[in-house]
């Protein structure tokens, strides 16, 4: 996975709650045995029109917002599905950081295995930084990982939670599995315990 | 010391394999369900670098979220969905893992098809790469839905590093009425606390209502914890859990069986263990559910109608209101019982069990399908379907107009054939109304089987109570 350490870019604003990973990228795209390919088909439902053509309206449509590599977003983003196809739309597509008051938890864990970073803040926040993003091309904003900071498009600096371990795996780009497989013993030690204790 | 732990704890804290210092735990898999759709990148990530499946003993696979309801002698039609299906294919055989292949009557929705071959037993931890894996929790097992990236990892190490979730409880005690299941329970449940009402959540389902439901219930209400965006759902194990899981092929046999079962009484909430979160409701106040809207916690009884956004003062969640309706192509004050319909779906992880089809059967018989209804019911697994036929009950459907399908996802999410087209309106048994999940355009009523049955029957949502 690739690290994530600054970016800067627009930030798009997509002000709707409950954004689900159907509305993300609908099931019907779910038949790739690939891992690229999927930004083509993000937001599709809300991306174009029946006849494929774009909806003027939709922001990623926007001129100003087409390269935006940031969306701010209302509560509850990335709900339903476990398919990891939603990160991998997202990221396909150019996304690399969504800031917006909370997330679905398989949502969650999904992006930050794609280095894609979520941020959660407190709603004032989140509006603040989405009546910025209204601003089009001037809303670019900035985001430091290391040192946990978002900067305005005014100059404002807003600071940011994010656990430690993810952030650690963000900013190095750490595989997951090639960590665990350190601990291979210890794994083996667990199934030896358990084989004694719950034999079926 | 005697420290009081939920049963959620108990089962995490016989799982940590390593604990790192800042609470992030490195916690044992148990079982593996893999299908179709969210393993093909996960196995050609462990081919990449050169890696095998851990324990091909503890991983399952079956395909189901691609499969045809229709006949299966010729070839899938679908070139991606085929792609996908034979890939599950090869990717079990170059790995030595075992799969029920589409034409094995053990084929099925992996949700279905763990539990009916106990494969899902309490006190295991349980992973699938689909968020309805919540469903198994009806054992007394901890499982969670994960990502593909996590689907790899579990091949790879059998292991996955989380973070643990806090504990919440709800409790529903006293006697269903009539006419009331265990979806109108999850679905009134997910109306009160939001879709995100469990996120970061490990639910129990505590209370007299909850424990007389049978396993089909419970894994019903279980299956849908996920729509109140919790991804753990769990009971305590009990002699309606033993009961359904003896004899099956997967479970344990024997002298394993006794001390299984042993061990499984143990699996419960200490009396004063705390919970971070308590939600109660009263059996009695709930009537059949449906939903108006676009997301599960949309929901509304039978009886009321849909509601008004200018009632609601939140602007983000007045937006959402106006957007759902426009989608669902309602007017605000439109009595639910009003709203025709032009589908019906009995089907799903959620309500294609035995139980769920038997519910349905009792509405639908002696009765027709109302004219310019589509009504299709779609068993969870072929074991399923072969038992309903025994039953006689493929017969009252067929006569009733329904079309008695082979088992797979099929409309719940439309990845198959099986859709809804541009404006078609439902009343179905599955678990996401979200737009277009059941087909581009599709308008999804969220419902039990047996209000499905009726609303089939009826042509338009319809209280089952009133068609005795």
């Amino acid at each position: 996975m690739e690290k994530f350490d600054k970016l800067t870019s627009v930030a798009a604003p997509l002000p709707l709650i409950n954004v689900d990973t159907d509305m993300i990228i609908p099931a019907r795209f779910l038949k790739t045995i690939k891992r690229t390919g999927l930004g083509a088909d993000l937001f599709s439902t809300l991306r174009f029109n029946e006849d494929g053509t774009d909806r003027e309206n939709f922001v990623l449509n926007k001129p100003a917002y087409k390269d935006a590599e940031i969306l701010i977003a209302g509560e509850n983003f990335g709900c339903g599905s476990s398919r990891e196809h939603a990160p991998w739309a997202l990221l396909d597509y150019g996304i690399k950081c969504i800031i917006a008051p909370s997330f679905a938890d398989i949502f969650y864990n999904n992006s930050s295995k794609n280095g894609i970073l979520l941020i959660q803040l407190p709603q004032e926040e989140v509006d603040k930084l989405m009546e910025d993003a209204e601003r089009g091309a001037n809303s670019t904003i900035s985001i430091d990982l290391e040192a946990q900071e978002i900067t305005g498009p005014d100059g404002g600096v807003i600071k940011f939670d994010v656990d430690a371990f993810k952030k650690n795996c963000l900013l190095n780009g750490l595989d997951d599995i090639g960590l665990t497989l350190q601990k291979v013993d210890k794994i083996k030690e667990f199934e030896a315990r358990k084989k004694i204790a719950q034999p079926w | 010391m005697n420290e009081t732990t939920t049963l959620y704890d108990k089962i995490w804290n016989s799982h940590i394999v390593d604990k790192q210092e800042d609470g992030t735990c490195l916690i044992y898999i148990d079982r593996h369900l893999v299908h179709e759709v969210t393993s093909p990148q996960a196995f050609a990530g462990l081919r990449k670098d050169g890696r095998s499946v851990h324990r091909t003993d503890l991983t399952l696979a079956v395909a189901d979220h691609n499969v045809p309801t229709t006949n299966r002698s010729g070839v899938i039609k679908d070139k991606e969905s085929r792609i996908q299906i034979e890939a599950l294919e090869k990717n079990c055989s170059d790995f030595g893992v075992e799969l029920y292949s589409m034409n094995d009557i053990r084929q099925g929705i992996c949700h279905v098809v763990g539990p009916e071959q106990g494969f899902t037993l309490p006190g295991t931890t349980l992973v699938c790469g689909d968020s309805h894996t919540a469903t198994h929790g009806a054992f007394g097992s901890m499982s969670f839905g994960i990502g593909t990236s996590e689907v790899e990892h579990v091949l790879a190490t059998q292991t996955l590093i989380l973070q643990k979730c806090r504990n919440m409880r709800v409790t529903v005690n006293g006697n269903l009425p009539r006419g009331i299941t265990a979806k109108d329970l999850i679905l009134a449940v997910i109306g009160k606390i939001g879709t995100a009402g469990g996120t970061g959540a490990a639910i129990e389902f505590s209370g007299d209502a909850f424990k007389s439901l049978t396993m089909e219930g419970r894994m019903t209400v279980c299956n849908m914890t996920i729509e109140a965006g919790a991804r753990v759902g769990l009971f305590a194990p009990d002699e309606t859990t033993f009961e359904y899981l003896k004899g099956r092929p997967k479970s344990p046999k024997g002298g394993a069986w006794e001390l299984a079962v042993n061990y499984w009484q143990t699996l419960k909430t200490d009396p004063g263990a705390k919970f971070d979160e308590e939600v109660a409701m009263d059996a009695s106040e709930i009537s059949p559910q449906v939903t108006w809207g676009t997301s599960p916690e949309d929901v509304t009884t039978i009886d009321g109608q849909v509601p008004n956004p200018a009632d609601i003062e939140d602007e983000n969640r007045r937006n959402k209101m106006e957007r759902s309706l426009e989608y669902m192509g309602l007017e605000a004050g439109t009595l639910m019982k009003d709203i025709k319909i032009n589908t019906a779906f009995i089907g799903s992880c959620t309500n294609s069990r035995i139980e769920d089809i038997r519910a349905a059967a009792d509405v639908v018989k002696g009765r027709k399908v109302a004219n310019g209804v589509q009504a299709l019911v779609v068993p969870g697994s072929g074991l399923i379907k072969e038992l309903a036929e025994q039953e006689g009950l493929d017969q009252i459907f067929v006569e009733a107009g329904f079309e008695w399908r082979e088992a797979g996802c099929s409309m719940c999410l439309a990845m198959n054939a099986d859709k809804l087209k541009p404006g078609a309106r439902a009343a179905s048994t599955s678990n996401r109304n979200f737009e277009g999940r059941q087909g581009p355009g599709g308008r999804t009523h969220l419902v039990s089987p047996a209000m499905a049955a009726a609303a089939a029957i009826t042509g338009h949502l319809t209280d089952v109570r009133d068609l005795d």
